[in-house]
Order: C-alpha cells, then sequence, then structure tokens
C-alpha cells in the first residue's frame, strides 16, 4: 500500500485522456503485466512494470521539515490511546526505556500535500493560468454547469479541465465532446483529489497560457476541504434538490471555498428549498462566500458567474 | 474516509525521525474543529504501524477545543463548529484555536552504546 495517498494496488490514481489519439494515458489496472507509470506525491514520476509481482512496494522521499507551529494551549484533555499489547518484554527493552529521547517535531500532517500544491500554485502562476477547485456532493451538477460553462464561453475564455471520479471516463468524456481539453483522473478508493495528482494531470494537460484550468474534485464535501491543489479558490457547488441546511451540515467546505454556486434553481417551483435560509446558512459558516444562483438547463443566472470567471 | 491517508502519512514522518530506533510514544496535535476524528486516526494507528518502528507505540492525541475571536469587538468565543456568532452579532469569526493538526512529539528508545 502506498503510505502517502492510501491507496492499496487496486487504487493507483488513473489518469485518462479522452481527446488523446489512444484515448488514455493510464487506462489499464496493475494485474496486467506491462510498464506503467505513476506519481508519487511528491511529483516525482516513476516507471516500472509489474510482470509477476503485483504486490510492489515503493518509498517515498522525505516530506518537508518545515512545519507549521502552533502554541501550546493549556487546560484541554490528552487522551492516551491505543498502547498495543505486543510491549516487549525483555532486558535490552527495559534498558532502552532508561534511554528514552523526546524528539520535538511540530509538523503539519498535511505538509507534504500543502508544499506540492504551493509548487502547482508557482507553476500555474508563471504561466498566468487560473486554476479553480470545483467541489460538491455527487450529482450536484458540476459537470452540467461546466459543460454549459465551455459552451458558452467558448472563444472568450481558453478552459481545460482536470476530472476527478473514483471510477470511469465519463465526465472528461462529457467534456471533452465540447472540444475542451481534459483529463480524467481516476483516484480508485481515493475519496479525495490530491495536490501530486492535479500535478501529474496538469503535466499531461498542459494547459496554455493566461487559460482557466476548471478542477473537478470527487463528489465529496469532506474530505476535499482538506486538500489544498494549487487552486485560486475552491467553489462550493449545490443543488437545490439537496436541502438547504447542507452548508451547516458540512461547515469545513463551505468555510473553505470562497464562492457558492446554488444550482438547479428551475426545479425551485417543484421542490421545497428555502432559498433564502439556504443562503443564510451558508454566509453564517463563511460570511466572506460570494454566492450565485444558476441553472445551467436555463441559462438563468450563468451571466453573473461568467462574469465573476472573466474577473479573475 | 482520509484518516486512513492521514495516519499513513503519521506514520512515515515519524518512521523517518525516528531514524532506525524504536518509537514508544507518538503525540499528536488534532484540533476539535479540523474534519480529521481524532477517534478514527486511533482506529486507524495500530493497523498502520504495523511492522513500523511504531509498532506498540502509545498514541496520545491532544484535542483542542475551538476558540474564534470576532473580528469587530475582539471578543473570544467557545466553538463546536467551526463557525459561530458573537454576542455583538457579528459572524465574522477568526479561529484562533482548533485547527491544529501536527505531530507534536514522539519518544524513540535511544540506542544504548
Amino acid at each position: 500500500m502506498c503510505i502517502t495517498c492510501g491507496c492499496s494496488d487496486d487504487a493507483q490514481p488513473t489518469y485518462t485522456r479522452p481527446d488523446s489519439q489512444n484515448g488514455h494515458v493510464h487506462p489499464h489496472r496493475h494485474p496486467h503485466s506491462h510498464s506503467h507509470t505513476h506519481v508519487l506525491a511528491d511529483g516525482t514520476t516513476i516507471t516500472h512494470d509489474h510482470p509477476t509481482h503485483p504486490n510492489h512496494s515503493h518509498s517515498h522521499p522525505s516530506a518537508d521539515p518545515a512545519g507549521l507551529v502552533v502554541p501550546v494551549p493549556p487546560n484541554y484533555p490528552v487522551t492516551p490511546a491505543s498502547t498495543s499489547p505486543i510491549q516487549s518484554p525483555s532486558p535490552a527493552a527495559t534498558h532502552a526505556h532508561a534511554h528514552g529521547t523526546t524528539l520535538t517535531l511540530e509538523q503539519n500532517l498535511l505538509a507534504k500535500n500543502d508544499s506540492i500544491a504551493g509548487q502547482n500554485r508557482s507553476w500555474l502562476g508563471e504561466r498566468g493560468i487560473t486554476a479553480l477547485n470545483l467541489v460538491s456532493s455527487p450529482g450536484a451538477g458540476k459537470t452540467t454547469l461546466l459543460v454549459k460553462t465551455i459552451e458558452d464561453l467558448k472563444g472568450a475564455i481558453p478552459i481545460t479541465v482536470i476530472e476527478g471520479d473514483q471510477e470511469t471516463a465519463h465526465d472528461a468524456e462529457r467534456i471533452a465532446a465540447t472540444g475542451c481539453s481534459a483529463i480524467q483522473v481516476n483516484t480508485g478508493t481515493g475519496c479525495h483529489l490530491e495536490a501530486a495528482m492535479v500535478k501529474r494531470g496538469l503535466d499531461i494537460l498542459n494547459p496554455p497560457n493566461h487559460s482557466l484550468v476548471m478542477i473537478e474534485n470527487v463528489g465529496n464535501l469532506v474530505c476535499p476541504a482538506l486538500f489544498d491543489l494549487g487552486e485560486k479558490a475552491k467553489v462550493a457547488i449545490l443543488s437545490v434538490t439537496e436541502g438547504e441546511d447542507k452548508p451547516i451540515k458540512y461547515p469545513h467546505m463551505f468555510r473553505a471555498s470562497r464562492v457558492m454556486v446554488l444550482t438547479k434553481i428551475d426545479l425551485l417551483p417543484y421542490i421545497n428549498f428555502d432559498v433564502q435560509r439556504c443562503l443564510d446558512y451558508a454566509r453564517q459558516v463563511n460570511p466572506n462566500l460570494t454566492l450565485f444562483q444558476v441553472s445551467a438547463t436555463t441559462g438563468e443566472g450563468l451571466q453573473d458567474w461568467y462574469d465573476w470567471l472573466r474577473s479573475l | 474516509m482520509h484518516e486512513l491517508a492521514i495516519t499513513q502519512n503519521i506514520v512515515e514522518i515519524a518512521t523517518q525521525h525516528a531514524n532506525g530506533a524504536r518509537v514508544r510514544r507518538l503525540t499528536l496535535e488534532i484540533g476539535q474543529l479540523t474534519a480529521v476524528m481524532a477517534d478514527s486516526v486511533r482506529f486507524c494507528f495500530d493497523v498502520c504501524a504495523q511492522g513500523t518502528p511504531l509498532e506498540g507505540a502509545s498514541l496520545e492525541i491532544i484535542e483542542p477545543p475551538g476558540i474564534g475571536q470576532c473580528r469587530l469587538c475582539s471578543n473570544q468565543l467557545e466553538l463546536d463548529q467551526p463557525f459561530g456568532i458573537c454576542d455583538c452579532g457579528s459572524m465574522q469569526i477568526d479561529i484562533v484555536q482548533g485547527e491544529e493538526l501536527t505531530i507534536k512529539e514522539m519518544e524513540t528508545e535511544a540506542l544504548c552504546v
């Protein structure tokens, strides 16, 4: 198992490019006997093959030792846990106990991802490229909004897309059908995109200078909030069929986002959804949220969304 | 969900710093306002530590409660969610405690000469 991304042999991220000649970059999974390339969390690309040993292992280079130093506040509980029953009772161990050394680390648990995200941000900045990280629960309408946005802004803003899903290249195919360059990242069992996956995606996608890269994250309102990808802003997408209290049910995501797009507003006459209450909840969690209300089906409200994209 | 990946990261970082020595105790700080559940990390830890210098180590998790500070009146308030409303009515709250996510320290067995 890869110790950085937590993926198992069956969960290596794969990268599929529906608009390329051969149709894919890494189209199939490991039981094949072939050489292939994948990317470590620090961005290093490794090519190897598995003719007879599907259970390969590899090591990751040292994480950035620079950690986030947090002052130690007093007065809160420290909970010891999980002392393994297999403590060694040997004399050597007892002796070693007398020589325990305490190391102060103060290292941010996400330092490695944040470091790669910083590299992505620099890479994008040098090229004048703006990246947005689109986050939502599954089925909120991210891909539909993207397809409509690409069709309407074609010619005005060059857009490319990195699609994240656990499985299938369906979404990248939908994007590619618009003529837009797209790459599909399949995370396998992974529940979010990480900066290293986006770095690899950008290498393959090679977006033009001064363009807009839309990163459609895995549908999940929890985990993607934690992982910086190097984007300029997270855009949370919420559909009116999900219930107006999503912002306070999943506050981390709405707090981490700069923008919230309320989608499917053409369905409002048919459902019980209090728009004002939803917007109030969103502002309660994040008073600085920029809010849009759109329907990709009727086109209502899209102009404001497009104006915001043009202003980036 | 993501706690497994994060716990594996913890074990990796600690293993690098242990420099071959066995780790007896590891102390983490996971703020109560982070989207990381301390209980899930505990659950994953024994599994992730197997076969590493952390196998058998005790895991301590400090869980700082959430504290916010109002941008308008500078009043501090306790938070059990990553947002809140100040007594002055403002929702412009900066989180000053509760978002910690660090490995604080670890105790290794010194190699005795």
